[in-house]
């Protein structure tokens, strides 16, 4: 067990876990922040997904240790109201079936706008595929990023 | 031959009846909706004369209140079909709602409240779209009727819309709720004095209606499974012995009990063959005070194991010997004219193995269940599809009364009929008792993909044969598979009615001999449904081959469907039925026919639609497959492109679509969409293989589920307009899909495919 000082959503969060506790466990079962959710454990689906600074991360497979200073956002840390670009996006195309996915898939949107606000189809394929949906909601994720792009 | 769980009877005819909840009512329904005006809807069904045969007890609430809210209770799980959307719309509709002034609760499993709550075999809204609306009918009239007396005017001037009642004629409204009180205390109207809208008039059925729950899924609020929390709550990871039948034979938990977190360490007893779907498998459960504490001492764990009669099993081995088995002369299932006199005449004979591989659900939210038990009591809170199956097993599993089990359902992430077996409810339920403590019970996705209830791996053989005349003359289905109905009596070792039913024996095209046979199978895991079942294997041998046939016979495919659906009809296959029946989905055939024109008409349209017969791009290439399930009708062409690596590309998808009423065309479609990529996952990429009795692929690199690069691009969905009864969407699309994929493939590179999931480079 050890102390860390972690930030989350703008907030500093002491907490005093494993070292080696992934992040994801520290999100949801630690601090209660729900919204980050759990799939595979090995990186595999994405369903994890949140923002260290501006990078994607799989909160599932990242050790509390290796977070330092860098700032975690998570689903619940994009908007006060869940009205972010994207996430009016997702719900303008109506994109979840079950959802179960879609706050990874948001987060892992999220970070691909802010590393290329205008991504073609191929760069959104590529940077999402990371991301599982066992419903198949892939094309209007698809839409959904691209009508983000094309507003910005 | 066994009833299946999933195929049971599921209605008849379902009509409703109306009441007003008494306050004893309010008390079963915990409080939830006292106040204000509230009718339950009590549903019953009809036999053929439409007399009344059963009452089941009031399934459905609805309340409005005095400041003009809507309140209906959704009493059928949600796991991504759009169901607590799809079923109060309907009645919001009737009824003339202001949908944003609708609020919806999600019922607790309550079978003497809520009737069977169990949602799988695509028939939620099926069942129900009838009932729904003549409850929003008979609240409107009640309404109507006290806006009317307050206004002394006739009540045919009056009519609803926005929660307001209106008077046409004097331009007056007024809200539901002022009119909450007088409604309360008139009589329930009759059925025969209510009259439902005008499809002229629907403002929600068959428009476009955003599910319930969007905003709280894309704001990280919507509460699944994995979700729900109470004080004091421990998690449980459970390390489950590797092979079906095998047992706990000892345990050393010391390394376990060291790690910080950790603290207890409970055995389950289980391992019995039948596995059934109610009992948990053997194994050590580890509950610690967070989830990566229990994951960390799970795998501390040294477990040693009897593993059982299944220890040996291969299922590459399996495979081979039903490919032998299927060779021989299966017990006769269906019989139409004299195959052997077809087979003798004919000019040319086709025949062919398919092959397709055990698969997993994979939901992305693995199996997971909260219990708590306090004075004698369980309360559950699980992503379940069967809320009232989970009571039941729970309160066994307990040796306490039903009454006793309270199951609230949260949202499932993913359900595609793995959230309808209780087993991973029952461990949770088993460790609070044991532990004294409130546990969750989580699943790893290893746990998920080594302990599912598995789609079985399937071997079919079929012969055709065509005549001197260029005639399909006879059609020879051979089909081994474990039986979904060995999970819960061993000695079953050949396919249920209600398998063969899903594309086998109710074959529909005129052939002159139909024989189709079936071969035993032995189940060495547990076997249960996956989104369209048997239809998957089935179809997709059908499909292809029908497709080779017509090439056979110089025919364009579609054609051929056409020429072979024949005339106008309804089929009932019964009459050919050997030692057994047919089961249509579990409706009765007069109810919901078998017809020719509906099929010929998605065919029609699908063709139309995606231009069947135009010149496409080099390199590209259509393909078609038809079936009905689900009683469902559904066309589907495919276009593909296969490049020098053999990287398939599926570029559109055009499906045509008969449900009857479509009630929520975005969700119909949304379900399409998915079907499709649920479809183009097994087709291309997933397959569980077993050595050692253990399954061998352990996450999402080794069982494979498509993603966003190689999935199909563009989904079309075309749907009938129809004022026929709703049929159900959630599985139909996926299996048709994956023979017009095979078909589209050959079309492009030549190459036959026999084997899922597809291989080219082999």
């Amino acid at each position: 067990m050890a102390k860390y000082s972690i930030q989350v959503n703008g907030k500093t969060h002491e907490v005093d876990v494993m070292d080696d506790m992934p992040l994801l466990w520290v999100l949801r079962d630690v601090l209660a922040m729900k919204g980050t959710k759990f799939g595979c454990g090995k990186a595999l689906c994405g369903a994890c997904t949140v923002n260290l600074d501006d990078t994607a991360i799989r909160s599932c497979s990242f050790p509390i240790s290796a977070v330092g200073k860098g700032k975690i956002t998570t689903i619940e840390g994009i908007s006060e109201e869940g009205n972010h670009p994207v996430q009016q996006a997702w719900e303008k195309y109506v994109v979840p079936q079950c959802g179960y996915c879609q706050t990874g898939q948001i987060m892992n949107a999220v970070a691909l706008l802010k590393s290329n606000s205008s991504p073609s189809e191929q760069e959104i394929e590529q940077a999402m595929q990371g991301n599982l949906c066992r419903c198949g909601t892939y094309n209007r994720i698809k839409e959904a990023i691209l009508s983000v792009a094309a507003e910005s | 031959m066994n009833i299946l769980a999933p195929f049971q009877k599921k209605s008849k005819d379902v009509s409703s009846q109306v009441f007003k909840a008494s306050r004893r009512d309010f008390i079963k329904i915990g409080g939830m909706l006292t106040g204000g005006l509230v009718l339950g809807i009590n549903f019953f069904s009809c036999n053929e004369k439409g007399k009344k045969i059963s009452t089941l007890a009031p399934n459905v609430y609805l309340r409005i209140t005095s400041d003009g809210e809507v309140v209906i209770i959704a009493h059928r799980s949600e796991m991504g079909q759009g169901i607590r959307t799809s079923l109060p719309l309907i009645v919001a509709d009737e009824l003339g709602a202001n949908w944003s002034k609708v609020r919806i609760i999600q019922a607790e499993g309550d079978e003497k409240t809520y009737g069977s709550q169990n949602t799988d075999g695509s028939f939620s809204v099926r069942m129900f779209y009838k009932p729904m609306r003549e409850a929003g009918a008979i609240a409107k009239l009640l309404l109507i009727q006290a806006a009317a007396q307050k206004w002394d005017v006739p009540i045919t001037e009056c009519d609803t819309e926005n929660s307001q009642v209106i008077h046409k004629t004097s331009n007056k409204s007024i809200g539901f709720g002022e009119l909450v009180e007088t409604a309360k205390n008139s009589p329930i109207p009759a059925l025969k004095d209510i009259k439902l809208k005008d499809r002229t008039q629907f403002n929600m059925i068959g428009h476009q209606t955003p599910i319930i729950d969007l905003h709280d899924i894309v704001s990280g609020k919507a509460i699944f499974g994995i979700d729900a929390v109470v004080e004091n709550m421990k998690i449980a990871v459970i390390k489950r012995c590797p092979t079906l039948g095998g047992k706990v034979k000892s345990f050393d938990d010391k390394k376990t009990l060291s790690i910080p977190g950790v603290i207890k360490v409970i055995p389950i007893k289980g391992g019995d063959i039948p596995p059934t779907i109610e009992k948990p498998l053997s194994g050590v459960a580890v509950i610690a005070e967070n989830t990566w504490a229990a994951i960390k001492g799970r795998d501390a764990l040294e477990v040693e194991w009897d593993l059982g009669p299944n220890a040996q099993y291969d299922s590459t081995k399996q495979l081979e010997e039903l490919t032998q088995e299927v060779q021989k002369s299966g017990t006769l299932r269906r019989n139409r004219g004299d195959f052997n006199k077809a087979k003798a005449g004919a000019k040319q004979l086709i025949e062919h193995t398919y092959i397709a591989p055990y698969l997993a659900h994979a939901t992305v939210e693995p199996p997971n269940a909260l219990a708590v038990i306090k004075n004698g009591s369980c309360e559950i809170w699980a992503p379940t599809q069967h809320p009232q199956g989970a009571r039941d097993a729970v309160a066994s599993a307990l040796g306490i009364n039903a009454e006793k089990v309270k199951v609230n359902v949260t949202l499932l992430g993913g359900g595609f009929g793995r959230k309808s077996k209780p087993d991973f409810i029952v461990e949770a339920a088993i460790l609070a008792k044991e532990s004294g403590l409130p546990i969750k019970v989580q699943w790893t996705r290893e746990d998920d993909l080594h302990h599912d209830f598995f789609h079985a791996l399937s071997v079919q053989r079929i012969v055709a044969t065509i005549d001197q005349d260029n005639k399909l003359s006879g059609w020879n289905h051979h089909i081994a598979y474990p039986s979904i109905s060995a999970t819960f009596d061993a000695a079953v070792l050949q396919a249920a009615d209600g398998e063969l039913g899903q594309g086998a024996t109710d074959f529909p095209y005129n052939v002159p001999s139909i024989k189709v046979e079936t071969h035993d199978a032995k189940a060495h895991l547990r076997i249960g449904w996956l989104r369209s079942v048997r239809n998957i294997p089935q179809v997709f041998a059908i499909g292809t081959m029908l497709d080779e046939i017509a090439e056979a016979r110089k025919m364009d495919p579609i054609a051929q469907a056409l020429e072979l659906l024949g005339d106008d009809r309804s089929i009932t296959f019964n009459e050919e039925m050997v030692n057994g029946t047919y089961t249509n989905y579990g409706e009765n055939i007069s109810d919901y026919p078998w017809e020719t024109a509906r099929m010929k008409n998605v065919i029609q349209r699908v063709a139309k639609e995606a231009g069947w017969g135009k010149k496409l791009s080099s390199g590209s290439a259509l393909g078609f497959a038809a079936h009905r399930s689900f009683l469902t009708y559904v066309a589907c062409i495919v276009e593909v492109s296969v490049d020098s690596n053999k990287k398939i590309s599926i570029h559109n998808v055009h499906y045509a679509v008969d449900c009857g009423t479509a009630v929520n065309i975005d969700r119909v479609k949304s379900q399409f969409e998915g079907g499709a990529q649920f479809s183009a996952s097994l087709a291309l990429k997933s397959e569980i293989t077993v050595k050692n009795g253990r399954v061998v692929q352990n996450n999402y690199d080794g069982y494979q589920i498509i993603r966003m690069p190689e999935s199909p691009k563009q989904i079309h969905v075309h749907i009938i307009d129809s004022e026929a009864k709703p049929t159900g969407v959630g599985e139909p699309p996926v299996p048709p899909f994956t023979p017009a994929l095979c078909n589209a493939i050959y079309a492009a590179t030549g190459k036959r495919i026999y084997k899922l999931p597809i291989d080219l480079t082999s």
